[in-house]
């Protein structure tokens, strides 16, 4: 009888089947759609798990989800090690041939500030605003380490809003890229930058490294595994290290990080109002983004004979590389022999720093 | 003096639709060049003969690498 009184099926709530419902449709975008299928089949699935009553997996020191959260999460391990692995993905040459477009990538961190503040006068704290600003970023890890150590409460509705729209980002941004481009701004054909020596992109990591933590202290942990993973790539002496960090432990962490943020999600947390407020806000700082690095490009342009396609500039926001290919889009349906996607490469990446730079300089104030 | 084709970009070759002694027109597509999971068109720069095509499926080629050359026609 023991077996019958502890099924949890006794303990299903309204509450627990919205998570599920939640979860699965999580899963179906997964699957169906492609949505950020990596994050958000894991995602999914942890909150379908941390759902299940008397499965007790996200109980406090003992369950498993809990454990992969307490120690992935909380200790900072998770997000730093996704780092590294992007590091070792990354290639700065595009924004190393054009340093101006480091400029769009900063631009593009506007949401991020605007966010900001309009959550805090709509009554969230300042740590809650700013993880909520955090998402105009478009940067899923960077997101998560604000969210898991300003306002941990916050931290699976965020994640989830930040991959929804990364995920979105070919319907969220081209109509903001047509309503603040003209025609012939889109079909402007950019020049080709200087070449990049391989000592320059060897010396990259390691004076970014220690210019951005001297400037910015407390984004150390993300930035030092970001730039140790692209000296690892540029070296060209540890493939297999490279290779590693950017395929097997990478996607090691990422089934970690996936799971452990699903998890955190439950129905006291979910069904509130704030949440609604939460998705908008974070759908306001995406968009806000977008058009402040384009605004950015067309006001670079005033001062520059060598224009700069402003298409480019929504590429600020760090979707790495989604938001490159709708630039590319956008300027061969103006132009079909315009080939700007390298070019958007450049503020895409630098949108990534900008955004663990923004992340960082929250944390310098806020915690 | 034929017209060089040279890649806008760097990335694979994803597809090649002419070879050589082909007639092309002005903006006939060329080949595919795939960069970050896009697939990127290619187009003849002038109407002309195809003199020589220098890369095939799957090759990588980097940014002004050589892709096709191309006898201009007269008119």
């Amino acid at each position: 009888m023991g077996f019958i009184h502890n099924m949890g099926l006794w303990s299903v709530t309204p509450g627990l089947l919205g998570m599920w419902l939640i979860g699965l449709t999580l899963i179906y975008l997964a699957i169906k759609k492609q949505y950020e299928p990596l994050l958000l089949l894991p995602i999914g699935f942890g909150i379908l798990l941390a759902n299940l009553p008397n499965a007790e997996l996200m109980t406090e020191g003992q369950g498993l989800l809990w454990r992969f959260y307490h120690y992935g999460i909380e200790w900072e391990i998770i997000p730093p090690l996704i780092f590294l692995g992007l590091g070792a993905l990354t290639d700065f040459g595009p924004l190393l041939s054009q340093p101006r477009l480091i400029f769009l990538g900063a631009g593009a961190q506007v949401g991020v500030y605007i966010t900001f503040f309009v959550a805090y006068a709509m009554g969230f704290t300042l740590p809650e605003a700013a993880s909520i600003g955090i998402i105009g970023g478009s940067d899923g890890p960077t997101t998560i380490y604000l969210a898991s150590k300003l306002a941990p409460q916050l931290l699976g509705v965020v994640a989830v809003a930040a991959y929804s729209y990364m995920a979105l980002v070919p319907i969220i941004q081209p109509p903001i890229m047509r309503l603040l481009t003209t025609e012939k701004e889109r079909k402007i054909r950019m020049h080709k930058g200087r070449k990049i020596t391989h000592n320059e992109k060897l010396l990259f990591p390691v004076v970014a490294t220690v210019v951005i933590i001297l400037l910015v202290p407390p984004s150390a942990p993300l930035m030092a595994m970001f730039m140790l993973g692209n000296l690892f790539r540029e070296s060209k002496v540890v493939e297999r290290l490279s290779d590693t960090a950017q395929n097997a432990l990478l996607n090691i962490v990422t089934i970690f990080l996936g799971v452990s943020v699903g998890a955190t999600m439950n129905a006291d947390t979910f069904f509130r109002r704030d949440v609604i407020f939460i998705f908008v806000l974070g759908l306001l700082a995406f968009m806000c983004s977008t058009a402040s690095g384009i605004i950015l490009a067309k006001l670079m342009n005033l001062f520059t004979s060598n224009k700069i396609n402003p298409l480019i500039g929504a590429a600020g926001v760090s979707a790495v590389p989604m938001s490159a290919r709708v630039a590319q889009k956008m300027a061969t349906a103006a132009d079909k022999k315009n080939y700007i996607i390298m070019f958007a490469m450049g503020p895409n990446i630098a949108g990534v720093i900008g955004t663990l730079i923004a992340a960082g300089v929250f944390l310098a104030m806020l915690k | 003096m034929s017209e060089k084709v040279l890649a806008p970009l760097a990335g694979n070759i994803w597809q090649v639709h002419v070879k050589a002694g082909d007639t092309v027109e002005e903006d006939d597509d060329l080949l595919i060049i795939e960069a970050l999971k896009m697939e990127n068109i290619i187009y003849a720069p002038c109407s002309g003969k195809v003199i020589e095509v220098k890369v095939q499926k799957g090759d990588q080629v980097d940014e002004d690498a050589v892709l096709v050359l191309i006898e201009p026609s007269d008119d």
